[in-house]
């Protein structure tokens, strides 16, 4: 089994994903796969991708459900990839040791030279955020676009993943969840960010912030006088001083 | 203890890679949004779309659809060569030919049209980006036969606002995002202005602004809406006349507003019978009346400071008496029929949600005003010191257009925001320049007998804005003139044509026949077509006497094998969209925004790897050889010689007006007017492939009554001058048609349609229930039935996208769960679906989020077996269904055995979503959806189907070796 690194630099690099914005629109997923399909573990293959079956390596998925009845209800859209814990089962159950965490700055990989494809890992996960790739026989996964954020070809502006640079809806948001005062931690304490299944304690460290409460209007009261009728409604116009 | 012997060195990663060896912009064509994307090519390929950070759209932000451009690019569906049928229509036997015979075959076809009869042409486009070209090209052939796809797209919507307000939504206008405090959404928005309305709502919420959304069904948007309303499909015009109705009682509407700014005072003549009866009562100069209250007379109501009276009974010099228009309106609308209690049931909304929403909306109108510190001077002069606006805005889109109410429900949206003084103020709807305009807005569309001449242009444009019967293309006995029947009595104000109708009139010979039908990229053959079979029988059919088919020539141009292509007799190849010159033209619909103008182009990324053309360059080549006069040179020699490209930059539609407005005069210094610039594709190459222009800030509100914005418009062109645009709550062009109706005026409807003009043409927007469901046994069809396309694929060319196709491999029926409960249908069940015209076999599911009246699935994932080089067996054809087998361009028959069109009876919208049906379990037999039309066979060359996609691994593979 593959050891957590004994001691890290305390970064947690992660996202924030804001389900109050999410309209499900799949941009993230698409641009993600499409920046990684040329990327660190490219190719995310598809399988018989005009055939009857078409399936391919996604690093980001997005799950639309309802949930609730009546006027509860809701329409849920839930993207999801890896949530980099910091405490991954996926990797303390590879037995190669290519499943593994940065001790620098948290994010989880792996390393396709020494993985064997045992698929241990993607039974670990509990949060079905492991991809395998049949055709390399390899397992695949979200690297938060490491070969984005740190990069120094591209404009600093550039240097988050391709999911939250594409994101129309200003719903994903990227940063370093270990430190208080980052732009995401203030966005998960003001929105009450939450961890994905935090009993099962792998310590996710990507958030999900819930779906802001509804606007406060003052209490509706009734606009129009109990009756009125159409002849004396106009007459209310009849005299007004109006200039154009 | 870890437990990694297996473990080698610890992972190199590489986190600079090198990511692309260049850059290139240019604009988006994945769907009809028209981001800015930047495209990284590295060894010589496509690496990486993404948002053009820069860009005034989508401001670097990409959708599904744009960052899947590379997989459309790579298409195996792709044509590769131009092709000439050689077996019968839809056997898909083709030869593959050289451009030079491909050239002469058309050009035979269409030159002896031409030379006989030009409208033996039609022309017809469908999401086509270029029409600022395409319907010049028409005009030059000489056919008023020429549309794009707008008619059974949003032509309510346009045209509800052009003839209402002077603009309208999408690409006329938008919410004011960055001041909004209450946003009512209507049906299906997803798909106009994708990215800018999802970084819009997320400003919105972030601000706490409240989002309404009123669609009978929970997805999208509306999951995130602070407040759903399940409306009932088609009841929306209702919906917004209830709460104009409570806001009247009330007597909370913005009377300063409807003073200045519509024609509310505007004084209607009182003379039933008369033939100016329901006219604007005129001065000597023709310049509307109204009543003066500070002098006590008769006063032009253009002028500034004059006290008009909005409500009582005045004389007229002739001695007639007159009422102003807001009267009118006001007395229609308090009518207890409008009142909540009496439309709830209608439109499946509570009464108590309808009245909170009026009281909501007024109070953020009237209590919560955005005020701006900013001056700005009005149409008369008048300096203010501030803009104060009511912070109410309104969007919609095909959910309200594509019911054959839709115009009139358009009209009365647009008369809420009036009422609530919510257009073009801060917080509410803005236009977009070159909107506002005049209303209606030239020019009239040419076609009639004596513009159309054999072998000569035509005298105008095929599309435009008719302002009155006069101006209908009919002849003497009010036969249509022109193929789709678009400005006929069938359809008076059909802003965008009729698509939806032209292969069923042509085949019927009805109005007349015609030689030539001419498409690019409309999908006439599946799902742009209603009736799909009988659509494709149309095309098919032979005229028994002769042999020869109905429809005697077919030309179309995709860049995909379609199911339309092998119904074609000449194919000629489209190139991609990263393969082309293109512009998106304030000729036709450009990409500005409220801030200011702006247009685009394209530039081609990468060259074509097959003998594909770009559309438009065939179509110039075509105008050369057929000797269209704007595309020779009087010497004979080709005018655009290096094709769209050149006909960008030196084509002038008035003098120094061309298809791109940045950059213009010799050295590029201006915009908007001014000599072609040799240099201005490259100026735009330059920026990023746009042109924009901000507007100062006190151009930017008020645009309709704004001295600077409306003297400034009418430098660029946009305006003829700079009288404020005086907005239409009751349409004296509507009322000249009902007026025709009644037996006034020159040109006259048939008899038989005389009592239809009288009805839909009401100068005030009024609530009918759709036709389908006035003509059918509601209790045989209980449900409403209805389509959207999911976000990753709206106006996405064709579900052959090896990314999107994963996403919606094929489509469900979802049904309300109490429903399914009641006909006993579980998740995966097969139904059978019936309407009036035909029966599908479908897979369902169940959900909470839709109207309990409702069924509803996601639009065009379908796709005909063996189409798109798609597995005959893939999802899209075996569990992928069409609703569109089941409606029928025509309704009904009446008692008097009348078949009425399908569609909108003002505009000739198609009227896609009024479709009733029955829904029934049924055995799943096979497992597959029904209809399934026989297989296409594959067309010559488009590629072989990889069966493994490793799209990328080269780059990883240089990268690695590189190192």
């Amino acid at each position: 089994m593959t050891a957590l690194p004994a001691a890290n630099s305390g970064k947690k690099l992660g996202l924030v994903i804001d389900l109050d914005t999410c309209v499900g629109c799949h941009a993230c997923a698409v641009n993600c796969k499409q920046w990684n399909s040329g990327g660190h573990m490219a190719p995310l293959t598809d399988t018989a991708p005009y055939g009857a079956d078409a399936a391919g390596v996604w690093f980001n998925r997005i799950h639309s459900f309802e949930a609730g009845e009546g006027a509860a209800g809701r329409t849920v859209h839930f993207p999801r990839s890896c949530l980099h814990c910091e405490t991954p089962a996926c990797v303390t159950v590879c037995p190669t040791g290519a499943s593994y965490k940065r001790a620098e700055d948290g994010i989880v990989l792996v390393n396709e030279a020494t993985c064997i494809g045992c698929k241990l890992c993607s039974w670990a996960c509990p949060y079905g955020a492991r991809e395998f790739d049949d055709d390399s026989g390899t397992m695949k996964k979200c690297t938060l676009c490491i070969d984005r954020i740190y990069n120094t070809n591209l404009a600093e502006v550039d240097r988050v993943p391709a999911c939250v640079s594409t994101c129309p809806a200003n719903a994903r948001h990227f940063g370093d969840l270990g430190d208080p005062n980052s732009a995401v931690s203030r966005l998960v304490r003001e929105r009450g960010g939450y961890d994905l299944m935090p009993e099962l304690d792998y310590k996710p460290v990507n958030k999900y912030l819930p779906p802001r409460s509804r606007p406060a209007l003052p209490p509706a009261k009734p606009l129009a006088p109990a009756a009125i009728d159409t002849a004396s409604a106009l007459l209310r116009w009849v005299d007004r001083a109006l200039s154009r | 203890m870890a437990f990694d012997f297996l473990a080698g060195p610890p992972e190199a990663v590489d986190t600079s890679p090198h990511i692309s060896d260049e850059v290139k912009t240019t604009t988006c064509y994945m769907c009809a949004c028209r981001c800015g994307i930047k495209v990284h090519l590295k060894d010589g390929q496509i690496r990486y779309i993404e948002g053009n950070r820069a860009h005034p759209v989508n401001k670097g932000v990409l959708c599904a659809k744009g960052s899947a451009g590379i997989m459309q690019h790579f298409s195996p569906a792709r044509l590769s060569k131009p092709l000439k049928r050689v077996g019968p229509r839809g056997s898909g036997e083709f030869q593959e030919i050289e451009w030079p015979e491909a050239f002469a075959i058309a050009t035979q076809w269409l030159s002896e049209i031409r030379a006989r009869d030009p409208r033996r042409l039609a022309f017809f486009t469908g999401r086509d980006q270029s029409q600022a070209l395409t319907g010049f090209w028409a005009s030059q052939f000489g056919t008023p036969n020429f549309a794009a796809h707008g008619g059974f797209c949003s032509v309510n919507m346009a045209a509800g606002g052009i003839y209402t307000i002077g603009g309208s939504f999408w690409e006329f206008g938008e919410p004011d995002w960055e001041h909004a405090r209450y946003l009512l959404m209507f049906g299906v928005a997803e798909d106009h202005d994708s990215n800018p309305i999802k970084t819009g709502l997320s400003k919105l919420k972030a601000r706490g602004a409240k989002f309404v959304s009123v669609n009978p069904v929970r997805t999208g948007y509306s999951a995130v809406a602070d407040e759903w309303l399940a409306i009932r499909p088609g009841t929306d015009g209702l919906l917004v006349l209830a709460l104009v109705h409570e806001l009247l009682k009330a007597d909370r509407v913005d009377l300063d507003y409807l003073v200045r700014y519509t024609n509310a005072p505007w004084l209607v003549i009182a003379a039933p019978g008369a033939a100016d009866d329901g006219l604007f009562a005129r001065d000597g100069s023709g310049e509307p009346l109204c009543w003066d209250k500070a002098t006590g007379r008769l006063a032009s109501a253009l002028v500034a400071n004059v006290q008009p009276a909005l409500a009582g009974e005045f004389q007229l010099a002739d001695g007639r008496k007159a009422v102003p228009a807001f009267q009118l309106m006001a007395a229609r609308y308090l009518d207890p029929a409008y009142a909540p209690d009496r439309v709830a049931e209608a439109t499946g909304v509570a009464a108590d949600a309808i009245r909170r929403i009026a009281a909501e909306l007024a109070h953020v109108a009237f209590e919560t005003p955005v005020v701006l510190d900013v001056a700005w001077v009005d149409w008369a002069g008048r300096r203010h010191d501030q803009m104060i606006g009511r912070p109410v805005s309104v969007h919609a889109m095909r959910g309200i257009s594509a019911h054959s109410n839709g115009f009139h429900t358009c009209r009365a949206l647009h008369l809420l925001q009036m009422l609530l003084g919510a257009i073009d103020v801060p917080g509410s709807f803005r236009y977009k320049p070159p909107f506002p305009r005049p209303i209606p807005p030239a020019p009239k569309p040419a076609g009639h007998a004596h513009q159309v001449e054999a072998g000569k242009p035509m005298a105008g444009p095929p599309l435009g804005f008719v302002t009155g019967p006069e101006d209908l293309l009919v002849e003497a006995d009010g036969t249509p003139r022109r193929i789709d029947k678009a400005f006929s009595w069938e359809a008076p104000i059909a802003a965008h044509g009729l698509m939806h109708m032209v292969i069923a009139n042509a085949h019927a010979g009805d109005p007349y026949p015609i030689d030539t039908l001419f498409m690019y990229m409309a999908n006439m053959g599946w799902n742009s077509a209603m009736n799909v079979a009988g659509t494709l029988a149309m095309l098919t059919d032979r005229d028994p006497a002769t042999g020869e088919y109905k429809i005697p020539h077919i030309i179309y141009s995709d860049a995909f094998f379609s199911e339309t292509v092998p119904y074609a007799d000449l194919v000629l190849p489209d190139t991609t969209y990263l393969e082309r010159w293109d512009c998106i033209s304030l000729l036709d619909r450009p990409i500005s925004n409220a801030d200011g103008p702006g247009d685009a182009i394209r530039q081609p990324v990468v060259a074509p790897d097959r003998d594909v053309r770009p559309f438009q360059d065939v179509l110039i080549e075509l105008g050369h050889r057929l000797g269209l006069p704007a595309f020779s040179n009087a010497d004979g020699t080709a005018k655009f010689p290096a094709g769209y490209a050149d006909y960008l930059v030196g084509h002038e539609r008035t003098p120094g007006v061309g298809s791109l407005a940045g950059w213009r005069g010799k050295d590029g210094t201006l915009y908007g007017k001014g000599a072609a610039n040799p240099d201005q594709l490259q100026r735009y190459v330059a920026n990023g492939c746009f042109w924009k222009h901000e507007l100062a800030p006190e151009q930017r509100y008020f645009k309709h009554a704004n001295r600077s914005y409306l003297d400034w418009a009418v430098g660029m062109g946009f305006i003829p001058d700079a009288k404020p645009i005086v907005l239409q709550l009751y349409s004296e062009v509507m009322q000249k048609f009902r007026l025709a109706a009644d037996g006034h005026g020159p040109v006259q409807p048939p008899d038989d349609r005389r009592q239809h003009i009288r009805t839909y043409f009401d100068p005030l927007p009024f609530w009918y229930a759709p036709f389908e469901e006035s003509r059918i046994d509601q209790a045989r069809y209980p449900l409403h039935a209805i389509t959207q396309r999911p976000m990753a694929m709206y106006h996405s060319w064709g579900s052959q996208n090896a990314w999107l196709r994963q996403i919606h491999g094929h489509n469900r029926l979802y049904v309300n769960a109490k429903l399914g409960a009641k006909l006993g249908l579980a998740d995966d069940d097969w139904a059978e679906v019936t309407s009036h015209h035909g029966r599908i076999k479908v897979q369902v599911k169940l959900m909470e989020g839709v109207n309990a009246d409702t069924v509803w699935t996601w639009n065009a994932v379908a796709k005909r077996s063996g189409a798109w080089n798609l597995d005959p067996e893939a999802a899209e054809a075996r569990k992928g269904f069409l609703l569109n087998h089941l409606i029928s361009e025509l309704l009904p028959a009446d008692a008097a055995g009348d078949r009425l069109l399908n569609a909108d009876p003002v505009t000739g919208q198609a009227a896609w979503y009024d479709l009733r049906v029955r829904l029934e379990k049924v055995a799943p037999g096979d497992a597959t959806s029904e209809p399934a039309l026989p297989t296409l066979a594959l067309v010559p060359g488009v590629a072989e189907r990889p069966a493994m996609l490793r799209y990328g691994a080269s780059f990883r593979r240089r990268r690695e070796a590189g190192r």
